[in-house]
């Protein structure tokens, strides 16, 4: 069994805190002139998000947690999973619904998603900052409505809903920045 | 490696500031007639402190083991008990696994010894020096127990261990093996709980009797010891002492530290019989504090971690 000791301790680490793989978040060193180290770490929880606090006695150590981060292509979900592809070596990841979460709304196929791997098992997959969806229904923009300060909301090919400007038609292909869900320009396609 | 990292981890106009801190605390200290002395970097023995590592050292391969002080003390309270009178020093010590936003492995002590002080009298010197390099006002003075009681309202001369830690647990600090161990429990919730509130230059003094290090116990009080401790900017910046003159008690409490670093299965170094035999000599009745001169010019020029003001700091030495 892999460890790390505390004075290993940094950011991006990943261990296993209670049964749960947890990336290190930040680590402050606690020493007291005439006492014990210790170790105050910030851990995320890389399979619910939750972030938490630890403290370790100085030299302690800690399961080190077999976690890898790979870039894989999304070729297509069966409805119970959502498979992923290394492109390099062809191998498929099958992707349960829990593990990714709310990127199922940016899922396009063919594109490239940060995919992290826990024991060779997926459990948490993150889209690129941005994307190029389709809309597939808003409604028409009339001419000088601006009570909704100019936007009004269509819903994409993969069922985000994002506010886009009024002049914003059906089936045009649009950037969005994944991080807030914010609209960001037409896509040259 | 980056091609960065060979460039100080200060600025060029920190570290002239630096040098303008040091040349203000030297005046200080000249302006009062205490003696500027330097005392060995490398020495025979070592502290029996439990929870302090030296590093080891040899000068050849087959000779016994030498230790990098982690503080001058020793030396110091030699030099006075040979009749130094009051005393001062600014030199790197080494501490082994101390590195953070505000450790280095190796770093700067301003440390000095007034004979004939009380505690209590070095904190008003101690005030006037803070007031001088810091450009602040007075500081605020504050029992060991009144701090506890005004920020975490706990008394901690009768609290226990295990409400200690079932304090901690409420304040979402797990026990990380601490057990009951009253003394390790005040400390870690001081670090985390009260020591970010001392923002402004912050005395604390009458420390517990078991927290006594190398301080005399409180002649009124036998529950508390002379040790004061000071605090500005949420870091701990010095520790003082009445100084402990009693040669027996002393040698009593290392073999104590022996017994409990024995039992923490560390490293167990052999009592240092200079220091002792000095003691027994006699050491004049003393006041004495270590500051943390990185640390304070971390705090003079407005900073937040160490690395900004050392020259090169741990990663890049």
């Amino acid at each position: 069994m892999a460890t790390y000791s505390t004075n290993q301790f940094k950011g991006g680490l990943k261990i296993i805190i209670d049964g749960n793989p947890c990336s290190i978040v930040e680590n402050e060193f606690v020493k007291p002139g005439k006492g014990q180290a210790f170790s105050r770490v910030k851990i995320r929880n890389l399979l619910n998000g939750r972030v938490i606090e630890k403290t370790y006695k100085s030299g302690e150590s800690v399961e080190a947690a077999d976690v890898v981060e790979c870039e894989l292509e999304y070729l297509y979900s069966d409805g119970e999973f959502w498979h992923f592809m290394d492109k390099a070596s062809f191998e498929q990841v099958a992707v349960s619904k829990s593990a990714l979460g709310d990127t199922h709304k940016w899922l396009k196929e063919n594109d490239p998603y940060q995919v992290t791997l826990w024991n060779d098992e997926a459990i948490a997959v993150e889209p690129p900052n941005f994307v190029e969806l389709k809309v597939a229904q808003t409604d028409p923009g009339l001419k000088g409505d601006t009570a909704q300060g100019g936007s009004k909301p269509a819903t994409l090919e993969t069922g985000a809903v994002v506010r886009v400007p009024l002049f914003i038609e059906e089936g045009e292909l649009l950037k969005v920045d994944t991080r807030n869900g914010d609209y960001v320009s037409r896509a040259k396609g | 490696m980056s091609t960065q990292s060979w460039r100080p981890s200060a600025g060029i106009i920190t570290l002239q500031a630096r040098a303008k801190l040091i040349q203000k605390i030297r005046q200080f200290f000249i302006e009062r007639e205490v003696l500027e002395v330097e005392t060995p970097l490398v020495s025979h023995h070592t502290v029996t402190d439990p929870y302090l590592e030296s590093l080891q050292c040899q000068l050849t391969a087959d000779s016994s083991p030498l230790y990098l002080q982690t503080s001058p003390e020793y030396h110091m309270k030699r030099l006075l008990a040979a009749g130094s009178g009051s005393i001062f020093q600014i030199c790197k010590n080494f501490r082994v696994d101390e590195q953070g936003r505000i450790h280095n492995p190796e770093f700067t002590l301003l440390e000095w010894y007034r004979v004939g002080f009380t505690h209590h009298d070095l904190m008003d010197e101690m005030d006037a020096f803070l007031q001088l390099i810091l450009q602040q006002g007075a500081a605020q003075r504050l029992t060991y127990q009144a701090v506890f009681l005004k920020y975490l309202e706990i008394d901690p001369l009768s609290i226990s261990g295990q409400a200690l830690a079932d304090y901690a647990l409420k304040h979402g600090i797990n026990d990380p093996g601490l057990d009951a161990h009253k003394d390790d429990w005040l400390m870690l919730l001081f670090s985390q709980l009260i020591e970010p509130k001392l923002q402004a230059v912050t005395f604390i003094y009458d420390y517990p009797a078991s927290q006594a290090a190398l301080a005399k116990i409180n002649a009124d009080n036998l529950a508390v010891c002379d040790r004061f401790e000071v605090y500005a900017g949420g870091v701990e910046l010095a520790n003082g002492f009445h100084e402990l003159t009693d040669a027996a008690e002393q040698r009593q409490r290392f073999v104590d530290n022996q017994a409990k670093r024995k039992q923490q299965q560390q490293f167990v170094p052999a009592l240092d019989a200079h220091f002792l035999t000095a003691l027994e000599h006699g050491l004049p009745a003393c006041a004495g504090v270590a500051l943390g001169v990185d640390r304070l010019v971390m705090l003079a020029l407005q900073q937040t971690n160490l690395a900004s003001v050392l020259s090169f700091d741990f990663q890049r030495a």
